[in-house]
């Protein structure tokens, strides 16, 4: 299937957006919020933290999304939604973890410690390594790809389970920025949000949430190229 | 029509019971799987107590997490030899063609699998018992080792049954199948602890009730997904 240029035109277009989106926020991060009170300067990565979490955490779900679709209808471009999220859910997961670890070291005066969130959330990382690892290893096509919508499907838990361990486990460090928590008294690190501070974490988890979908989009469009260029291989050889 | 073909079908429950005691009967015939599972179980429950000298009190809160990690270890090595047996005798392809429900066969698959992880977990409690100097046997902790394998079998017979397809099965298997049984290992390991060092009863009963809900969890999602593992 050709790519048409109408939707390229509009990947184009989303792009620019998004550099321009990431741009302001930065600004927003950097100029508009005020250094907050006790952690200084330090709290200005917790922007980017939420943010490119939420970004992954929307990506491993339009993983399942794509898992279940791909069940259902065997469409090979669900497949490719699949593994464009989780490789691209990957890399902002790892953005997550390692801007967790940078604001760690002076608050925590630590950069990893095996807390509850620290571990699931690691696991979840692995979880998802695995997914690509049972890629590698599956020849054939078509059962490559059943497996991975099932793995996909499955792997997914991880992800639950890092969002509900902060909240069910009274002895976790790692503050919780929004909904109900066991452990107000516990957590170190966490502060009170200034409505500047709101808006600016709001506008960047917008800002990433688009970027990774503008990513994973142009890996799909990858991946759409990678087939086109196997089905001409393929015509080649035929006709010779 | 379709009353006409489920009168062909083998009942349900009666699938379930056949594939695990089929699988039972083999092992107490050819006795490959339990005794290497064991004697892996062993061996790591001595390299544990050399390598962690541990006064009494250090013994008291690591003996779970010794007791859980060889669970998992000894039961990934048994998951896969029961799932690659049965595909490379072509026997796995029988069953696919015989009338029968495919979660009933995951489901008999499991059962098979959980009586052996049982039986090792068991065995780990009576060696830990002596190696460690700590009683083990307690209904509470039976218990929490019952529920714990019954997850590790639910999550392993899944992922088992897609990685004995894989290139390098053997290596693909424990790091597909460890993250995903993770939960269940924390939540057992966890109230495994508290009932061990004798905590009250708000210290271990979330983690049992956190982990028969993950067991429901991973066994509903497995009734779903099994069927598109082994269609074909």
């Amino acid at each position: 299937m050709e790519y048409s240029s109408q939707r390229t035109a509009w990947l184009t277009i989303l792009t620019y957006v998004s550099i321009g989106l990431v741009i302001a926020s930065a600004i927003m991060i950097l100029a508009y919020a005020r250094p907050e009170q006790v952690q200084g300067n330090a709290q200005k990565l917790f922007y980017i933290h939420l943010g490119t979490f939420f970004g992954s955490f929307v990506l491993f779900g339009a993983a399942v999304f794509a898992g279940i679709q791909y069940l259902r209808t065997r469409h090979n471009r669900w497949d490719d939604l699949g593994l464009a999220s989780i490789e691209v859910g990957l890399i902002f997961s790892l953005v997550t973890i390692v801007s967790g670890a940078a604001w760690a070291r002076p608050i925590w005066n630590t950069w990893w410690t095996w807390d509850p969130r620290l571990t699931t959330v690691a696991v979840m990382w692995l979880t998802y390594a695995a997914y690509l690892m049972l890629r590698a290893g599956i020849e054939d096509p078509d059962r490559r790809r059943r497996f991975a919508a099932v793995y996909g499907i499955l792997a997914f838990s991880s992800v639950i389970f890092t969002v509900i361990i902060i909240r069910v486990r009274p002895d976790t460090i790692h503050p919780v920025a929004a909904g109900p928590t066991l452990s107000e008294t516990d957590v170190t690190g966490a502060f009170d949000m200034t409505p500047r501070i709101v808006q600016t974490l709001l506008f960047s988890i917008f800002t990433y949430v688009l970027v990774s979908i503008i990513i994973t989009w142009h890996r799909i469009r990858l991946e759409n190229r990678a087939h086109q260029v196997q089905q001409r291989k393929v015509n080649l050889l035929m006709n010779t | 029509m379709n009353a006409n073909k489920n009168e062909f079908r083998t009942p349900y429950w009666r699938v379930v019971g056949t594939i695990a005691w089929k699988d039972l009967r083999a092992e107490i015939r050819g006795r490959e799987m339990v005794t290497s599972m064991m004697l892996f179980a062993a061996i790591s429950v001595m390299i544990f107590s050399f390598a962690l000298e541990l006064d009494d009190q250090a013994q008291q809160e690591t003996v779970s997490g010794v007791l859980w990690v060889t669970i998992a270890y000894a039961g990934t090595l048994g998951l896969g030899r029961s799932l690659s047996a049965e595909k490379d005798k072509g026997s796995l392809d029988a069953l696919l063609i015989a009338p029968i429900s495919r979660s009933a066969l995951f489901y008999g698959k499991m059962l098979g699998n959980l009586l052996f992880t049982t039986a090792v977990g068991i065995l780990m409690m009576a060696l830990l018992t002596i190696l460690f100097n700590i009683n083990l046997f307690l209904p509470l902790l039976l218990l929490v080792v019952i529920l714990g394998c019954l997850g590790f079998s639910a999550t392993g017979t899944l992922v088992a049954s897609m990685s004995v397809y894989a290139r390098a099965r053997e290596v693909l298997l424990p790091i597909l199948l460890l993250p995903i049984v993770l939960p269940v290992i924390i939540s057992a390991t966890r109230s495994s602890v508290a009932i061990i060092t004798e905590l009250g009863t708000e210290d271990w009963l979330p983690w049992i009730q956190l982990l028969i809900f993950i067991d429901i969890g991973y066994m509903a999602l497995a009734f779903f997904l099994f069927d598109f593992i082994v269609e074909e």
